[in-house]
């Protein structure tokens, strides 16, 4: 007797991460019906998300804003203690082997808050450059930071997380004459993988340009009364926005 | 690297596609790996020899295929496929394009299974 193997073509034309889009999109109509704002940050580890995430959750804080913050990170919770110096509610991730956060972490960390009590939810993902790029984590906007130590041409060599991001953020202007960094050369670096990105230059150090990240968040907030809270830089070198 | 993570939403994708069916049969699968997915194609064949032979059985090969970026050129009033990822541009005209259409797919696309008759 002759078998004969004989092959069937099964059509799918599916996303492979279906599952956290679709997670993904569930998380972004809970975050819109609660009111609150979510905003992730990616960069290579050691660009100072921490620092800024800090200095951008006092500075909300102490404009009348309630905020909270979710942290991930292969090991440690030592990003989580920074972030709690400022006062808000913060929560790690451990992310164990797994180099970025997906939708279903964000959304297990968050399973006991109450999103309603919050105007603003800062996620900072993994410090990595290019996992990230390829999970949606319902947030409404993702911020994307470069440093000044860190060279001119990291869009450049990774622009698939420049595209899924929607604001730039170059961060330790303070140090940018010390390194030699080339302004001019990052800028066009952004602009040449992301025609038209919006870009923040920022120093949590000395509070440059943190105002300015802040209007970007109040102009993208949700809002179920819209009041209009100044931001206050308050003992920062910054003059504070006029009311 | 996350393309391990990658194939297991894969392997389960197939497993779904296939509803209840034997996913033994499974002789090739065809994924569409855009250039702006953030998936390298090198490391998700590795992470495919590693994990799909105890979850689909031995023989299940790994078929990538790659589109072009395309992008609106809002000067030419035309689809171009942009110079380079690095290069965000009309090849033509060379106006920046920031209206990418194509490049951020990661799809299966089919799945071949062998049926012995």
């Amino acid at each position: 007797m002759q078998t004969v193997t004989q092959t069937r073509i099964v059509e799918v034309r599916q996303k492979v991460l279906k599952q956290n889009d679709v997670l993904a999109r569930e998380l972004r109509e809970r975050f819109r019906a609660a009111g609150v704002t979510v905003i992730s940050l990616v960069s290579s580890p050691g660009s100072g998300k921490t620092t800024l995430l800090r200095e951008i959750l006092l500075r909300l804080r102490r404009a009348g804003r309630r905020v909270a913050a979710l942290v991930g990170d292969l090991a440690t919770e030592n990003d989580a203690r920074r972030l709690a110096e400022s006062g808000a509610p913060v929560r790690q991730i451990v992310t164990g082997t797994v180099c970025h956060l997906e939708a279903q972490m964000v959304a297990g960390a968050l399973a006991d808050w109450d999103l309603a009590a919050l105007d603003y939810l800062f996620v900072e993902n993994v410090g990595n450059l290019v996992c990230p790029a390829s999970y949606d984590l319902g947030e409404a906007l993702r911020l994307v930071l470069t440093a000044t130590t860190e060279g001119e041409d990291k869009p450049r060599k990774y622009p698939t997380i420049f595209n899924t991001a929607d604001a730039a953020v170059i961060t330790k202007i303070d140090l940018a004459d010390a390194v030699g960094f080339d302004r001019d050369a990052c800028l066009a670096s952004i602009q040449a993988v992301r025609p038209g990105m919006a870009v923040h230059e920022v120093s949590a150090r000395t509070g440059a340009g943190v105002d300015g990240l802040l209007a970007l968040f109040e102009a993208r907030r949700y809002s179920r009364e819209r009041t209009d809270v100044t931001i206050r830089s308050g003992s920062s070198p910054e003059a504070p926005t006029p009311a | 690297m996350h393309e391990t993570s990658v194939v297991h939403s894969l392997i389960e994708l197939i497993r779904e596609s296939l509803a209840g069916g034997d996913v033994a049969r499974v002789a090739c699968v065809r994924v569409n790996v855009g250039p702006l997915s953030g998936v390298e194609p090198a490391a998700l064949r590795f992470a495919w020899a590693a994990v799909s032979p105890e979850a689909l059985g031995p023989t299940a090969e790994l078929e990538l295929v790659t589109g072009p970026v395309l992008a609106w050129c809002r000067a030419c009033e035309a689809e171009r496929e942009v110079a380079s990822v690095q290069r965000v541009v009309c090849p033509v005209c060379g106006a920046p394009t920031p209206d990418l259409l194509t490049g951020r797919e990661l799809e299966l696309e089919s799945i071949e299974l062998s049926t012995t008759e």
